[in-house]
């Protein structure tokens, strides 16, 4: 049997929830948890689960808050979610772009202003037009996410535009030049982006190909945990703790009923632990 | 060091000497029992020998920032935390010149300056570190700092007061049972507000903890003519001369770029 490196856990530093379980009004294709209208695996989080959770963080001392899903925005209490965790911390979304309303923007504008903590709305964006966004995302979604960006304009908010490298050419300098570009051309004039790495997990492995067995780390140095994501974070779902934002899909991933019991170390016997320590991913912005 | 009640604090200082200058003259005049410089004492300036020489010549204590660790441990980058690929360019850009203008004793120097440093100042555990009390590289801005998160630094690093720089703007929190993160400022450039000046802090502790962030114009025009001389990226000058940061600056958490012209 093959050892697996553990990462220790250092600091808990990030928290994340995966507020709108694995529920999303899409199904992209390259989803490393196959997030769909139809998949239960993991519920939505209620303002109660999140309060209770932010409750805990505030004992541990967290820095700062991530929700995803899914679609955050399907989740109905997301505001009043966002709005209790803007009280005792920062907080990121990371969102599909599709259901920012013009009313919706105009609360998130509202407590924006009203905390001293930062708000950051990260919507991924998968192409340089309509025709590449919707192979990945599905038809008519790219004119959805350009309503939601404008809106977002209007009211100021400055996105972190999140790319994942099946938007081609994205890697490298003329690409990311193209798309701060692009950024620029929806009204934004402090361009921010992100770019993250595939996942060979979910639908991605029908997409592109699943990992090979080579793909798994076999041996960790003394300095790598610290550029590890899960050395410093943890995710709630409506399951339990689980250890990263990425394995949601395997049980083994889930490490405790509360956060306090997941602060232990991890074995990275997986593949995606392997792009991980490779790209030197964070999914935090 | 207990009788310490005035403590002025020197951040970030990017080779800007001139500043350096204005801000030592402006801390004679006001009096202070102990100033400390917090580290970065190399970056986006010119004639990077000048600020340690100064540093040195006035016998002011102080700690590493990253550059001192990389500079002194001969370090290909300067591990200043940033993630974004234009942000590293300039970052690199700045250091190359650092290093191969900082001679060889002031870097042996460099690397033996403390980390952090402790000061028992009025009865309060007052802990000096670059970043954070446990990353030299740690940026810690106001908005993405929670009280909860600085509580836990003070606890797990035996501390009242914490002070640090490196992110490039200052910032004070009083965060409850008599505690108190400062992040100190920088004097190497301007707080990207749109004015030329650069910040200093002034700690009184005097059974309460007072923080006085304290404005020092220099003479930033010459810096400028010297950053040009020396084929400085006209990106660093233009921050010089108009107080907006225009690299380095992906960093920035929503809240603080929001405030950010570029």
């Amino acid at each position: 049997m093959t050892e697996h490196p553990h990462v220790p856990m250092l600091a808990l530093d990030t928290v994340w929830f995966q507020v709108a379980g694995t529920i999303c009004n899409i199904a992209c294709t390259h989803c490393f948890i196959s997030c769909s209208p139809k998949n239960h695996s993991h519920e939505m989080l209620s303002l109660a689960d999140v309060e209770t959770r932010l409750a805990e963080s505030l004992r541990l001392g967290v820095k700062d808050y991530y929700f995803t899903g899914g679609e955050p925005f399907m989740n109905r209490d997301m505001i009043a979610i966002l709005r209790a965790t803007l009280k005792q911390g920062p907080a990121t979304v990371l969102t599909n772009g599709m259901l920012l309303r013009r009313e919706v923007c105009r609360q998130l504008r509202e407590l924006i202003d009203a905390s001293e903590y930062s708000l950051d709305i990260r919507v991924s964006l998968d192409g340089f037009d309509a025709a590449s966004h919707d192979a990945i995302r599905g038809e008519g979604v790219w004119d959805r996410v350009m309503i939601g960006l404008r809106n977002l304009a209007e009211f100021d908010i400055n996105p972190v535009v999140t790319v994942t490298e099946a938007a081609d050419g994205v890697g490298s300098e003329e690409g990311r030049a193209a798309f701060l570009a692009l950024i620029r051309s929806f009204g934004f004039a402090k361009p921010r982006l992100k770019v993250l790495p595939l996942f060979r997990i979910g639908a991605e492995t029908t997409r592109t190909r699943a990992y090979e067995p080579w793909e798994k780390l076999t041996t960790l140095g003394e300095d790598d945990a610290s550029v590890l994501q899960c050395s410093t974070s943890r995710m709630i779902t409506s399951k339990g703790v689980y250890v990263c934002p990425i394995l949601l899909d395997y049980d083994e991933a889930r490490m405790s009923d509360s956060i306090e019991e997941s602060l232990r170390p991890f074995p990275l016997k997986f593949g995606a632990c392997h792009t991980c320590w490779v790209d030197g991913v964070s999914c935090r912005t | 060091m207990s009788d310490v009640t005035r403590i002025a604090l020197i951040g970030g200082i990017y080779s800007n000497y001139h500043a350096l200058v204005a801000t030592l003259d402006d801390i004679a005049r006001r009096g202070a029992d102990a100033t400390f410089f917090l580290g970065d004492l190399g970056a986006f300036g010119p004639h990077p020998d000048r600020v340690p020489e100064l540093l040195i010549e006035r016998g002011i204590p102080g700690i590493q920032g990253n550059y001192e660790e990389s500079l002194a441990s001969g370090r290909a980058d300067c591990n200043c935390g940033y993630t974004d690929p234009r942000d590293n360019v300039y970052a690199q850009i700045s250091y190359d010149y650092t290093f191969e203008h900082t001679n060889d004793a002031l870097k042996k120097w460099m690397g033996t300056l403390p980390q952090s440093m402790r000061l028992d100042a009025g009865g309060k555990r007052v802990l000096l570190s670059h970043g954070s009390p446990r990353r030299i590289n740690e940026f810690l801005w106001r908005s993405t700092s929670p009280d909860a998160f600085l509580h836990r630094l003070c606890d797990e690093h035996d501390a009242d007061v914490i002070v640090c720089t490196h992110s490039g703007l200052h910032w004070h929190k009083a965060i409850g049972g008599g505690r108190h993160a400062v992040n100190a400022g920088v004097i190497g450039r301007p707080a990207n507000d749109g004015r030329t000046n650069v910040w200093y802090t002034m700690l009184t502790i005097d059974g309460d903890v007072r923080v006085e962030f304290i404005p020092i114009e220099y003479d930033h025009a010459t810096l400028a003519r010297e950053m040009r001389a020396e084929k400085l990226p006209e990106e660093f000058i233009e921050t010089i001369e108009t107080g907006w940061w225009t690299t380095c600056l992906e960093s920035l958490p929503a809240k603080e770029r929001m405030a950010s012209r570029f």
